[in-house]
Formats: C-alpha cells, sequence, structure tokens
C-alpha cells in the first residue's frame, strides 16, 4: 500500500525535474544569440514582406562593413497600435510606421524620440513613398474607374477602420482630397462624398492586411482601396487573372516615415546599427529592393528606372489640403471629429 | 420523432461546426503535399514557436500546480473570515476577456504602469516580453487546476489527515502520503484543461507580447503571422499542430474521467470498512 501512494510522487517529482531542465536548456539555446547584436524594428501591417527582404540586405552590408552580425526582429501591426505598444515599453530600436503622426504622438507622449525627428533624415523621414489605389476583381465588373465611382449605391467598398489603421487615414484623405479638388469642390460637398462613401463600406477591419484578407480570403466586396504596394503585391502573390489594380484620375501622396527611437537604443547600446539600418534604406541597393515591392523609391536614379511600374498620376499632398496630420487628425480622426459625424455602423444583416 | 428531429439538429450542427472545421483544416495543411506541411513545421520560426509555447505553457502549470495547491488545501481543509469570497474571486479569471486581461498587465507592467518603471530601473522586462506572456496565461489558466481540487478535497474531509496527525505525522508529511495520492487524478485532469487553454491562448498574448517574430510570438501568434503574410498553407500546416495537440488532450482527459471516477467510489468504499 505504501509503495503504491509513493508512486504518483516519484512521477510528479521526475517530471517537474525534466520541466526544470528544459527551462534551463532553453535560456542556454537563447544565450547563443548574445554574440549577435539584435535590433527590433516595429512596423505597420503591408511592409512584412518588404522589410524581410531588406533585413537580409543590412545584414549582409552591416557584416561586409564592420564584420560584425546583426539580426532583426520585426513586430507588425496595425500603425496606430504599434505606435501605442512602443509609448507602452515595446523595446522598439526603430520605428517604421504608416505616417508621420504615429511617430509625432510617441515624441509626444515619451522622451523616447525628440519632437525634430522627422527633419533628421531625407526627405523628411520618408524614404519610401506610396500611393492609394483600387484592387477591384477579375474583368472590373462594377466597372469602376474612379472615386466617384465609390459613392454609386450597390458598389460594396473595403477600407479599414481610420481610428486604428494608418491606410484607411490615406485612404479617407485621398477620397476626401478628390472630391475637394473637384471643379465645384468644397468642403462640405467633400463631407457628403466621405458620407456616401463610407455607407457603401460592410466591414470595417483594424489594419490594412486584415482589410486584405476579408477582399480576397472572405470575398467580399467589390473594390479594396489600398496602398498601391498592397494592391501591386496582392496581384503579385495571389493572381493575376482574379483581380485588376484600377488608378483613380488623382490621389494622395501616401509618405510612410521612419524614427530611430533614441530613448531604447541608447539603453541597448545599439545606436550605431540602428541608425545605419535607417540610413540604409537611401541606398541605390535599398531603393532598388524598395522598388521591387512596389513602394515607390524617393532617389531619382531608382525612381526613373522602375518608372512604368509606377504610373503617373495626379498627387496631391497632406500638406496641401489639410495643413498637416496634425489639423487632419484634429478635424477628422478625434472622438467627435468629422468621421464619427459621418459614420454610422450598417446593422448587420 | 421528436428524438429523430433532435438528433439530425445535432448532427447538423457537430458536422458544420466540429467536423467541416477540423476537416478543412487538416485538407489545407496537407493541401500542398506532404514536404511543404514538414518544412512549414520544420522551419526556424516555427521551431521557436513551439519551444516557446512549450516553455510559456510548461511553466504556467507549474505556478498553476503551487497555487492551486495551497489554495485548494486551504479552502478545503481550513476555516477562516471571507472563505467564501475568496471561492468566488478565483472564477474571476473565466469571467474577464482576455482581451482586457492584456491590457490590464499593460497598464501594470508597460513602461507608464504602475510597475513598469521601477522595474525598468532594474533592467527588467515584463510587458512585450516573455515573463509578461507566461503571467497573463497564468492569468487566465488558474482556476482550471484549483477549481477541479476543492470540491475532491472538500469531499474527502479531513479525517485520514486527522487521523495520520494524532499518530505523530507532520505538514508535509501529511501532505505526501495522505493528500497528494488522494487527489492525483484530479489534479492531472486539472493540468490537462490548463494545458489546452494555455496552448491555445490569443487574445491575451497578442497584446502583451508586442508580437515580436522570432522572440515572443507563441503558436496561436506566429499562425496569426503567418495568414496576414500570405503563407496560407504553412498557416494551416502549424494550426494542425495546435488541432492534433488539442485532439490528444480531449483522449487523455476523456482516459482520466474513465479512470477517475470508479477509483474515488472505490476508495470511499474501504474508507468506510476501516472506520
Amino acid at each position: 500500500m505504501r509503495y503504491k501512494q509513493q508512486r504518483p510522487i516519484n512521477f510528479i517529482k521526475k517530471s517537474m525535474l525534466g520541466i526544470a531542465s528544459f527551462i534551463l536548456s532553453a535560456f542556454l539555446i537563447s544565450g547563443g544569440y548574445a554574440q549577435t547584436q539584435t535590433i527590433l524594428n516595429v512596423s505597420y501591417d503591408p511592409t512584412r514582406e518588404m522589410y524581410r527582404a531588406y533585413n537580409d540586405l543590412f545584414a549582409n552590408y552591416w557584416l561586409n562593413t564592420t564584420g560584425r552580425k546583426v539580426r532583426i526582429t520585426m513586430s507588425h501591426g496595425g500603425s496606430g497600435a504599434q505606435a501605442r505598444a512602443v509609448i507602452d515599453g515595446l523595446q522598439a530600436d526603430v520605428v517604421t510606421l504608416a505616417l508621420s503622426y504615429d511617430i509625432d504622438i510617441i515624441a509626444e507622449k515619451t522622451n523616447l524620440i525628440p519632437v525634430g525627428w522627422q527633419k533628421r533624415l531625407n526627405h523628411q523621414s520618408a524614404p519610401y513613398v506610396s500611393t492609394i489605389v483600387f484592387l477591384v476583381r477579375q474583368g472590373n465588373p462594377k466597372n469602376i474607374r474612379d472615386w466617384n465611382d465609390l459613392i454609386r449605391p450597390g458598389v460594396s467598398v473595403i477600407t479599414p477602420n481610420p481610428k486604428t489603421s494608418g491606410v484607411a487615414r490615406w485612404n479617407y484623405l485621398a477620397a476626401w482630397g478628390y472630391a475637394l479638388l473637384q471643379p465645384d469642390g468644397s468642403d462640405e460637398k467633400a463631407k457628403s462624398f466621405i458620407g456616401k462613401l463610407f455607407a457603401n463600406v460592410p466591414i470595417l477591419d483594424t489594419g490594412a492586411r486584415d482589410a486584405t484578407n476579408t477582399f480576397i480570403q472572405r470575398g467580399i466586396g467589390d473594390v479594396l482601396v489600398t496602398w498601391e504596394n498592397e494592391a501591386l503585391l496582392a496581384l503579385q502573390r495571389l493572381g493575376k487573372n482574379q483581380y485588376e489594380v484600377v488608378i483613380p484620375s488623382m490621389s494622395i501622396l501616401a509618405e510612410p516615415t521612419v524614427a530611430l527611437v533614441d530613448g531604447n537604443v541608447d539603453k541597448k547600446g545599439t545606436r550605431a546599427v540602428a541608425q545605419a539600418y535607417l540610413e540604409y534604406l537611401y541606398s541605390p541597393e535599398a531603393q532598388e529592393l524598395l522598388a521591387q515591392h512596389y513602394y515607390r523609391p524617393t532617389l531619382e536614379s531608382v525612381a526613373k528606372k522602375h518608372q512604368n511600374r509606377f504610373p503617373n498620376l495626379q498627387l496631391f499632398t497632406i500638406d496641401q489640403i489639410f495643413g498637416g496630420w496634425h489639423k487632419a487628425t484634429y478635424q477628422h480622426f478625434v472622438e467627435g471629429g468629422i468621421f464619427d459625424q459621418l459614420y454610422t455602423p450598417q446593422k448587420q444583416k | 420523432m421528436g428524438r429523430i428531429l433532435l438528433i439530425t439538429v445535432t448532427v447538423i450542427f457537430l458536422l458544420f461546426l466540429l467536423i467541416m472545421p477540423i476537416a478543412f483544416i487538416m485538407i489545407e495543411a496537407v493541401g500542398s503535399g506532404l514536404q511543404p506541411y514538414a518544412q512549414a513545421i520544420g522551419n526556424q520560426a516555427t521551431l521557436h514557436a513551439i519551444l516557446l509555447t512549450i516553455l510559456v505553457t510548461a511553466v504556467t502549470i507549474v505556478i498553476n500546480i503551487i497555487i492551486g495547491l495551497s489554495g485548494a488545501w486551504l479552502i478545503s481543509k481550513f476555516s477562516f473570515r471571507g472563505k467564501a469570497f475568496l471561492t468566488t474571486l478565483i472564477e474571476l479569471p473565466f469571467s474577464i476577456s482576455p482581451v482586457v486581461v492584456g491590457f490590464l498587465f499593460i497598464l501594470l507592467f508597460g513602461y507608464n504602469g504602475w510597475f513598469g518603471k521601477l522595474l525598468d530601473n532594474y533592467g527588467i522586462q515584463i510587458a512585450f516580453a516573455v515573463p509578461g506572456i507566461i503571467l497573463v496565461t497564468v492569468f487566465v489558466t488558474f482556476p482550471f487546476i484549483i477549481r477541479e481540487l476543492i470540491p475532491l478535497m472538500q469531499e474527502q474531509g479531513k479525517d485520514e489527515e486527522e487521523t495520520a496527525l494524532s499518530l505523530g505525522a507532520r505538514g508535509w508529511s501529511i501532505f505526501w502520503h495522505i493528500t497528494l495520492p488522494n487527489i492525483k487524478w484530479g489534479l492531472l485532469y486539472g493540468v490537462v484543461l490548463c494545458l489546452a487553454r494555455a496552448m491555445g491562448e490569443f487574445g491575451a498574448v497578442s497584446i502583451i507580447s508586442g508580437n515580436i517574430q522570432g522572440e515572443t510570438d507563441t503558436l496561436t501568434l506566429h499562425i496569426k503571422n503567418l495568414y496576414d503574410g500570405y503563407y496560407y498553407n504553412e498557416a494551416f500546416a502549424v494550426s494542425s499542430l495546435l488541432l492534433i495537440v488539442a485532439l490528444a488532450t480531449l483522449l487523455i482527459k476523456s482516459f482520466l474521467e474513465w479512470s477517475f471516477k470508479p477509483k474515488t467510489k472505490y476508495k470511499t468504499k474501504t474508507t468506510l470498512k476501516k472506520t
């Protein structure tokens, strides 16, 4: 009887020992990385493929120029949510977000990034730019050619939530700018245009990639409004015979920005490599890679080489139409702003 | 007639909500052949996610066993003021949304949180790191073991322990030789439930982890990352792993239920005879 009762105890003791040794070995394995410097790039949704390629390119470059190894880890998500995580302590060495406003917020709410960060790198810290275009289903059955086709009754439009998603804000502002720049355009007309557009939106996803998956995997909607790079990537990845990219008559010049997180790199001792990581984005090799991933290069020579890939269309900037991100955010996207006044969630059917 | 209707409804329900999704995952997982399947599971990122998930689950279970045993021991063998309140409080994690749990721990351990800055001065990182993942997983899963143990220990009463005490046995000795053998099946049952939940947790972990690929992405987060990266087949391949674990726990659970129930009956009978 005694022996039988002791058995489970031995078993538990043994398994605890096993678990303990496992944990120990896991720590030892992770200690193996200590030789290599690791930096964390906190980015937005559609950059997954591009930064995976760029990280390899940069790691090679860094090894060749300094003889040191670097490992780059990525975190992807909605741009606004990612900024929030960095504010709350996510140890980003660099942030590469969808819009400068999200980095401004980090600079305002913490002392991790100085306020004048955008002047520290070329092109207002935007190494690559993009614009907002449409992805439609093969043959363009709803005959969508321009922004005013999106407000026609019976057209179902997929765009994510401007409260959480960077691209959604660009989408919204591009549509607003289009309406405003029409011959008889006015703020009132733009407001009613946006109201009609969002009445055609069946689902507001939280991020760009979620919206793409809604359009492609779930087959919802007639048109996906998204980054040019995201639309071209979807076309390449998921079949040229199923979708078409439609370029509107005009759109917004979207400038995703990058910044060094001074507070974190100084703590971790990674300033040199993190700084080089951002600067190398402007190099001809990196610009070439960016172009291949459908981001518009800012380096003149590379941009020229790839001009066939990126159609020419009238591009307006956020500064021209809205007087910058702060004004645009305050007017449109804060609690009770114009977006809240215009958007009433549709009844679930 | 009514019986046939009920059976049909149940079967259709099970078919659409259980069998079909499971079949779908398995078909999609091996959709492009067995070799891509093996590659999807064998690549470094997936292996890291598997190791991290095992680590988090193992630590969670150890912590939960300790909290569960001492808590259940306290509640079932002693009486004190506020006992009923404490018993209710234990169930709390079941009624809080995991997303709220994630934000709660960011409020506590984030850089602007109550303890975040203090711990940061000592170079300790909890939010957006593995300790944070373990903390939220423990929070979400800790009722499983303790809830299994309390009724079991209460049912068995204090008689055997009191007898041992009267014969001169000390606290630890009583615990190892009397209490633990009596509750081993219930404990194992709780551990299995805890294991299944810990491995599958997504909401709380996705918020506290910061979703750093190759660092803080557990299996569930890794699946979401694969899916978002257009790696649909790989996402389903890794999902099938979790599915296999889930089915295995289901089997173990049924086995435990089967072997655990008759044993307690047998035990109570023998104790009756003894007295």
